[in-house]
């Protein structure tokens, strides 16, 4: 095996894996005094599983000796009693610890969970959410099982396996001694196995996580292979993965088969000295026979806590894995928080200033400008301003600074003059409403998700919404206003989702609106009955627009232009039109008379050019075609 | 109402006839993928036999031991049967743990066999399917179909199967050594087996609909979950967080509460096994006992009688809970099986004709097309469309336009009549040189995972970095792309969220560009990208429509300016069929759209 393993001799790392899976003991704190049941109930159990054997010695040593069939009853109503208690012990074993597992998995997810719902965009623009989602559900489910059972049977285990060896010492010294010998090799061996066998494990899930996408792509992707007919290409790639990882599983079962191996061989051929030893002694009189029979029954009773020693301890090590990557999201600190002393803004009428913003993301390298760098700008209240440039000048940059998805690194952006780093962020939310280019909707109804920002709104506020983004197709959906949409109900068109994302804005009735390009998806006729209806909205509310097309530009009262993350030019489109040179390359369209003279251009010399193939019925162009 | 395909699988309420029809369809399944490995699965059943004869030897062993092997070396000083009694025991533990671990090895590959088949199949077989399945059946489904069911049939074949034929054989194997070493304590282990039997039922029962209810739970919680986390910028945005953690919280609770009622019924379960076994155990006992006390049989053998009753029931807890793995594994087996069963509505020809020169004409003879009988897309209609050509498609939302466009690429066929390039029908061509001579590009700009020289590359995966250079370059991506932190072989997934949706649209036009094909359709490739890099996409055009036949719909008419022949559709008919120029300069819909449109512009 190439990858590194764990050395069973790392005693200063298992200390610190305690002391790191302790983490969680606040968590874990009210659970404990049934914690502690359990555990007791489950030593009980494993000492009367052991006193069976007992009972047995006497049995042989006592009437079965003097042939007294009378006395077998009173051996065998106790071991009947004992019988019911370990099942009863079991049964409370189970009971107790079945609420704390369960109760602080939940706990830890619910912490999980709203940590996440905290941390800035930035984090979750680093961390994939199929990361998240293994810490929150196969990591916090392996802790659950450590908990009710790992931990406790390991604790017990080694306590019965304890409490055996007394009596098989106390059978005989000889044979305790050479049954703990013979199985701290399994002890070693298990838990190597379960180091090694853990890294094999997880390749496997990593590369059936690969295949996955490799499958969702396929799916997703189904048009463009069609398209371009790539299905056997895609097929021998899948084909490839899923061969690697058949690959991956044998070697798991190779590994398993190892362990299995030595873990049937070693205790049998323990058993097997045992026997040699054991009968030996019994015919030199050093022990009796029900001493002999005692010894063998008790060591039946301890295989399986020694066999699961190597296996407990691996699944501490991993549940250690699993609280280290829990706490990684739990330690990230927050960088955008609510203030200590939020201010309020009294009356608010929804002038936005940007004072010399500064931004850049925290991993981007030394030698790149600030994607934003050096932004000021003013929106009056009431005012509609358009934010033009290229793609990657910064406009979508801009808008989630104004709601705080991302902290400017430099400047400020005021509301009604209170830098919004002093409001906490649900009041600046209220404020100010977005609609996204990447329109995302809810596994909720229709009604949910645009009231989503105003859920105290009526049922007219809903369908004024709906009209304005020219949304009305959601009466037409199965169930109307109470069809569910997103991941788990009906699915949209792109431009579906767009209308309704715009409608969530403007429901939510904010001070500002801000807009990243929210008609991209929309055909013409529809952007043009939903400009006509926002213009209405607009006349009353601050609104900051992205726009790539001149017809949304001409929403707004002013046009701010973007170049590499500076504005360039602020003023009316008709102004800017006539004095910059790249607002007009940026906004207007190829009716430019420039750009048609170009195209105009270069269709004459095509067409000269074209002409000879087309009228020699294109001979020429298919051997061009065939020799390509 | 019928169950053939994949129709009806939501249902729950089969009638016995149709669940029938499944469970026939699903055993079909089974037995193809078994039969090519029938000499290894029963080479491999042979060793699993062996290997649990050899592994349960050993307490009847240590009743020869002590019954004759102690008795010989107290009275004769003769080791032989005890020598003799540890060196079987050795060996047949030797060969139980070799064989164990053989069978171990051999199990995994029959199944991982039977997986990859399995998997080849499915992937295989999705990919061959018409866009109208993908379409009505939605991803998540077949995706489902390939991952989660998959999983759970790999799952029984795992552990499930192996548990079962193991603690099938274990029991067994246990009962013929305790009838052969006391016959009473084997009836004593039968009728044991009476309560055992009772509880497991209860158990199976019980187990698979909670079972059922933590699977449901959880994968609520895992939506919530991943909706929450996608979605996080709405989510801050419209402060969505707290009525979230209310939403999540019941949902955690919902999970927590079907794991507490499974874990209570292991809780149950398991004590209950227990409790039987050491019922059993002390009867044996008494009843042993009283065997010895009477000289019926010896000590060794009430031990061994003990020990296998301490054992007999070690494998029931697993056993029952095969039925639960079984029984979603056979559910994953019957969908799966639907969606195998599904036939392409767009089949490859029996007799393929090959193509290697095409040309570029497309024909529509006599067409029809209706996605639903009786609501006709495109009535019957022809067309012709001469090689080299650029035709631009106008006409509002609905009018028929990409269903035209899909028509010419063959992701559906016509109702009715053919539609032909270089006069050969699109159903008898090979879809290889289909799909080399005709290449759509759509608004959905999909990116694969890997760079983004793979992904231009998909449009010829042979193609040198050049050729890809060249093509982000005829298409005016280069740049951008240089500007990303490792230029073609950024990994388009990291930062994909930096890649804006203009930019998956220049990539996805390179990726047409090197595909070199004859015929060429754009179905809105253009909608995504700003103004000055659609003016560049449009200069390149023009080279790159020169020498081929061009299909464009647009929404914005700019892009009929390069345009060599405007077909205007309303409601699936053609209306207008003319020159650009021919038609600004008449009175027809066209003009009227781009008077419209000018004024627009202002």
């Amino acid at each position: 095996m190439s990858s590194p393993t764990a050395e069973p001799g790392q005693i200063p790392q298992r200390l610190g894996t305690f002391k790191a899976i302790l983490r969680i003991y606040p968590y874990a704190k009210p659970a404990m005094p049934r914690i502690y049941l359990g555990m007791v109930s489950a030593l009980l159990a494993g000492i009367v599983a052991l006193l069976i054997p007992q009972v047995l010695r006497s049995l042989v040593d006592g009437p079965l000796k003097t042939g007294d069939a009378a006395q077998i009853w009173p051996a065998f109503g106790i071991v009947l009693i004992l019988g019911v208690l370990e099942a009863a012990l079991i049964a409370c074993r189970r009971f107790f610890v079945l609420q704390p597992g369960t109760r602080v998995e939940a706990r830890l997810r619910n912490a999980l969970y709203e940590q996440l719902q905290d941390l800035p965009v930035s984090f979750h623009d680093r961390w994939p959410s199929g990361q998240l989602l293994s810490r929150a559900v196969s990591d916090l489910n392996l802790i659950r099982r450590w908990i009710s059972f790992g931990i406790v049977l390991l604790i017990v285990n080694i306590l019965t396996i304890l409490v055996g060896f007394f009596f098989l010492v106390s059978i005989s010294w000889f044979l305790g001694v050479i049954f703990v010998i013979c199985s701290i090799p399994l002890w070693i061996y298990g838990y190597v196995f379960e180091s090694k066998y853990s890294v094999v494990a997880r390749r496997s899930q990593d590369q059936s996580g690969d295949l996955a996408t490799a499958v969702e792509e396929s799916v997703h992707g189904i048009r463009v292979l069609k398209a371009f007919g790539r299905g056997r290409y895609s097929l021998d790639r899948f084909s490839e993965q899923a061969e690697e990882l058949l690959g991956t599983e044998i070697e798991k079962a190779r590994a398993i088969a190892g362990i299995w191996f030595w873990l049937l061989l070693v205790p049998d051929v323990t058993f097997a000295i045992c026997l040699l030893a054991g009968v030996w002694l019994a015919a030199t009189s050093q022990i009796t026979a029900g001493e002999l029979v005692a010894f063998f029954a008790t060591a039946t009773v301890l295989r399986f806590p020694v066999e699961s020693i190597g296996f407990l301890l691996s699944m501490t090590f991993d549940t250690r894995t699993a609280v280290d990557r829990f706490f990684e999201v739990l330690d990230t600190p927050n960088t955008i928080q609510d203030p200590e002393h939020p201010k309020t803004i009294k009356k608010p009428l929804g002038k936005l200033a940007f004072n010399d913003v500064h931004f850049r993301y925290q991993d981007s390298a030394a030698q790149y400008a600030d994607l934003i760098d050096g932004v000021t700008l003013t929106l009056e209240p009431g005012e509609t301003m358009a934010l033009v440039g290229l793609t990657g000048s910064g406009k979508s940059t801009i808008t989630a600074l104004t709601t705080r998805l991302y902290d400017v690194t430099g400047g400020s952006i005021t509301l009604d003059g209170v830098d919004i780093r002093d409001l906490t962020r649900t009041d600046l939310r209220t404020h100010m409403a977005m609609a996204f280019e990447d329109a995302t909707l809810f596994s909720a109804s229709v009604r949910d998700n645009v009231m989503l920002g105003r859920p105290e709104g009526t049922e007219d506020d809903l369908r004024e919404a709906l009209e304005i983004s020219q949304a009305s197709f959601v009466f037409d959906l199965p169930n109307g206003l109470d069809t569910k949409v997103g991941e788990e109900g009906l699915s949209l068109s792109g431009g579906q989702r767009q209308r309704l994302a715009l409608a969530r804005a403007v429901a939510a009735r904010p001070e500002v609106l801000v807009l990243d390009d929210p008609l991209s998806a929309l055909d013409v006729d529809t952007e043009a009955l939903v400009e006509a209806a926002l213009r209405r909205v607009l006349a009353s509310t601050t609104a900051l627009i992205v726009a790539h097309r001149p017809s949304t530009v001409m929403l707004a009262d002013r046009v701010a232009l973007l170049e590499s993350g500076r504005i360039t030019a602020v003023g009316k489109h008709s102004d800017l039109l006539a004095s910059s040179d790249h607002y007009r390359f940026v906004i207007s369209s190829l009716e430019d008379e420039e750009a048609r003279e170009a195209i105009e251009r270069a269709r004459q010399e095509n067409d000269r050019t074209d002409k000879n193939d087309r009228t020699d019925d294109r001979t020429d162009k298919t051997e061009e075609g065939v020799a390509r | 109402m019928s169950v053939i395909g994949v129709e009806g699988e939501e249902r729950e309420d089969h009638s016995a006839a149709e669940i029938k029809q499944l469970r026939d369809r699903s055993t079909r399944l089974l037995g193809s993928l078994l039969r090519p490995l029938r000499n290894r699965v029963i080479w491999t059943i042979f060793i699993v036999v062996i290997s649990t004869a050899a592994q349960v030897a050993g307490p009847a062993l240590i009743a020869f031991g002590i019954d004759t092997g102690l008795p010989a070396l107290v009275k004769s000083q003769d080791w032989m049967p005890l020598s003799l009694t540890v060196v079987a025991y050795l060996v047949a533990a030797l060969i139980g743990a070799f064989l164990i671990s053989q069978y171990t090895i051999l199990s995994a590959k029959i199944s991982q066999a039977i997986l990859i088949d399995l998997r080849k199949r499915v992937f295989r077989h999705t990919q061959l399917l018409s866009l109208d399945f993908h379409e009505t059946y939605t991803s998540g489904r077949i995706i489902a179909r390939q991952t989660s069911d998959l999983d759970t049939i790999r799952e029984l074949l795992d552990s499930g199967i192996n548990q079962l034929i193991q603690g099938l054989l274990y029991m067994v194997f246990i009962a013929i050594a305790m009838f052969s070493l006391d016959w009473v304590s084997g009836v004593v282990l039968f009728v044991a087996l009476i309560p055992l039997y009772f509880l497991a039922r209860w158990f199976q029962k019980r187990s698979n609909s909670l079972f059922r209810l933590t699977r449901v739970a959880s994968a609520r919680l895992i939506v919530h979950f991943v909706e929450t986390m996608t979605g996080i910028r709405a989510v801050k945005a419209f402060r969505k967080e707290k009525r979230n953690e209310a939403e999540f919280g019941a949902l955690v609770e919902d999970y927590r509460d079907a794991n507490g009622r499974v874990i209570q019924l292991f809780g149950i379960f398991d004590p209950g096994l227990i409790l039987i076994g050491n019922l059993a155990l002390a009867v044996v006992l008494l009843v042993g006992g009283l065997r010895v006390a009477s000289g019926g049989i010896e000590i060794g053998a009430l031990l061994a009688v003990l020990l296998y009753t301490r054992q007999f029931f070690g494998p029931a807890e697993e056993m029952a809970m095969f039925y639960n793995s079984y029984q979603s594994a056979s559910a994953a087996l019957e969908k799966i099986s639907g969606v195998l069963e599904e036939t392409p509505s767009v089949p490859d020809p029996a007799r393929p004709i090959d193509l290697w020169q095409a040309k570029g004409r497309v024909t529509f003879d006599h067409v029809r097309f209706a996605y639903r009988e009786g609501r006709d897309v495109l009535p019957s209609f022809d067309l012709e469309m001469p090689a080299g050509q650029t035709i631009a498609l106008v006409g509002s939302t609905g009018a028929g336009k990409s269903t035209l466009a899909k028509l010419i690429s063959r992701f559906y066929d016509p109702t009715e009549g053919s539609v032909l390039l270089d006069g050969v029908d699109l159903r008898n061509l090979h879809p290889k040189d289909l799909r080399r001579a005709i290449v759509m590009v759509t608004q959905e700009a999909y990116l694969f995972s890997g760079s983004v020289a793979d992904n231009i590359a998909l449009g010829k995966p042979d193609a040198k970095r050049e050729e890809i250079v060249a093509a982000a370059k005829a298409v005016g991506a280069h740049e951008f792309i240089e500007s990303l932190p490792n230029g073609y072989d950024t990994d388009v997934n990291k930062r994909g969220g930096r890649v804006s949706a203009g930019q998956r649209q220049l990539l996805s036009f390179a990726r047409a560009f090197i595909a070199d094909p004859v015929v060429l359709i754009l179905d809105e490739a253009t909608a995504s990208l700003d103004i000055p890099s659609e003016r560049l996409v449009q200069e390149g055009l023009l080279t790159l429509l020169a020498d081929r036949t061009a299909i464009i719909i647009a929404h914005r008419l700019s892009t009929v300016a390069i345009a060599d022949r405007v077909l205007v559709m309303e409601h699936g008919v053609i209306v207008e069929d003319g020159t650009p120029n021919d038609l600004i300069a008449g009175t027809g819909r066209f003009a009227q759209l781009h008077a419209a449109w000018r004024d627009s512009l202002v």
